[in-house]
């Protein structure tokens, strides 16, 4: 029993310390510190990627950086992480224009925001601004004041295929083979009376 | 007889006003021939701008931009009864009522370009409205709206009673509404045909539609 015992430590990785919860003592008395591994709270490689900005931390200004940030103080000017996302955490009160990769909203913005990718807006949201972006998520309970427009991405140049007969018949006479879009030339949605 | 459905609407012979067998999260769907005549006109035409004074809605929104279209959303009832607001009323003999300060109203809802909107998604907000700010608003929203823009309205058609529970309007389908207790407001008035018609003077042309449930849907033409 012993000798397989003595095996199966020699086979097994280096010991961790098991969480042991706090046990009352006599004051002053000096516990034993162990590292507590909370394995679902474990800080994944992407989260230590991301700055934090506080909740106490109030800017003023422009704020722009080249990685993933989390915004959770209060921010007066513009914000822009081009390629990189913004979450604003449920503390954060942002009076600036915004331009990033992907937006996450989770407290409150007064201005545009431009999510190249995505926006979303959390449940405790409160947006007062124009949304630009390609996809767009809002959560049941999310205040917003503003316009949307979702903007199609980006296409590659196509390669345009031969001029047609006719095409060429028409540029030869100096007319266009395709009418340009004129907005103004668009009738009314309904003919009024 | 008033149907079930105008019941469980506007939870008549319910005295609380707490509209009885419709919970907060519960949806009632609601087919409209205004709201389906207003998609056709929304369906034909590409990229238009759209203005939703309700609540923000994420099915409106998607539906609306998933046509390629632009949408506004400004929730004129929340902001026409914020508390700061309110101010007293200059009129002699009402000086201490307090009423909406309909300057600062104007100066910070419906702030947009003249003739910008081709479609309006009003709902019954009218009804919910204070009076004083009832005609400001009709008269800004003709000053945004394209001539030959529609506009969608419902009006109560009887006397709900002023704890009448006020509903968000989703859009379900081209077709269908979906209805969603909001918060609650007052219903402040009960507008009849020729109210309807005086409130909307300015505008080309007005179309009633009276539903089932005695809601009258009106489709305004700028």
């Amino acid at each position: 029993m012993w000798k397989s015992s003595k095996k199966e430590e020699e086979h097994s990785p280096a010991p961790v310390p098991a969480y042991q919860p706090p046990r009352p003592g006599p004051p002053g008395a000096a516990a034993p510190v162990a590292p507590v591994v909370h394995p679902e709270k474990e800080v994944s490689p992407k989260m230590a990627d991301i700055a934090h900005i506080g909740k106490s931390v109030i800017i003023r200004g422009e704020l722009s950086g080249s990685e993933d940030l989390y915004l959770d103080g209060e921010v007066e000017g513009s914000i822009d992480l081009k390629g990189h996302s913004l979450t604003i955490g449920p503390n954060g009160r942002v009076r600036a224009n915004v331009h990033a990769q992907e937006v996450v909203i989770h407290g409150h913005v007064d201005g545009s925001i431009r999510g190249a990718d995505r926006v979303e807006l959390k449940k405790t949201a409160v947006l007062a601004g124009d949304i630009f972006t390609q996809r767009i998520m809002i959560e049941e309970g999310a205040f917003f004041k503003g316009a949307v427009d979702i903007q199609k991405p980006e296409m590659k140049p196509e390669v345009k295929p031969e001029p047609r007969k006719e095409a060429a018949a028409a540029a030869s006479t100096g007319a266009s083979a395709t009418p340009a879009f004129t907005p103004a030339a668009q009738t009314p949605l309904i003919e009024t009376k | 007889m008033a149907p079930a459905f105008f019941d469980k609407i506007f939870g008549r012979g319910d005295k609380t006003g707490s509209g009885g067998a419709v919970s907060p999260k519960d949806r009632i769907q609601r087919r409209s021939t205004g709201f389906q005549e207003f998609m056709k006109t929304v369906r034909r035409e590409e990229n238009i701008w759209v203005l939703d004074l309700g609540p923000t809605s994420p099915d409106n929104i998607k539906h609306i931009t998933e046509r390629g279209h632009r949408i506004y959303n400004e929730d004129i009832l929340a902001e026409a009864t914020r508390a700061d607001l309110k101010t007293h009323s200059t009129e002699p003999g009402r000086e201490n009522e307090l009423v909406v300060d309909v300057d600062r109203y104007l100066a910070e809802n419906l702030r947009h370009e003249r003739e910008q909107f081709d479609a309006v998604m009003a709902w019954d907000v009218p009804d919910y409205l204070p009076e004083e700010v009832v005609k400001p608003t009709i008269e800004r929203i003709h000053t945004i709206m394209k001539p030959g823009g529609i506009l969608l309205a419902f009006f109560h058609t009887r006397d709900a009673g002023p704890e009448a529970p006020y509903f968000r309007y989703h859009i379900g389908n081209p077709e269908t509404l979906e209805l969603q207790r909001g918060p609650q407001f007052r219903l402040q008035r009960v507008f009849n045909n020729r109210h309807i018609e005086n409130l909307f003077r300015d505008y080309a042309s007005i179309k009633f539609f009276l539903g089932r449930d005695n809601i009258r849907e009106v489709l305004v033409i700028r």
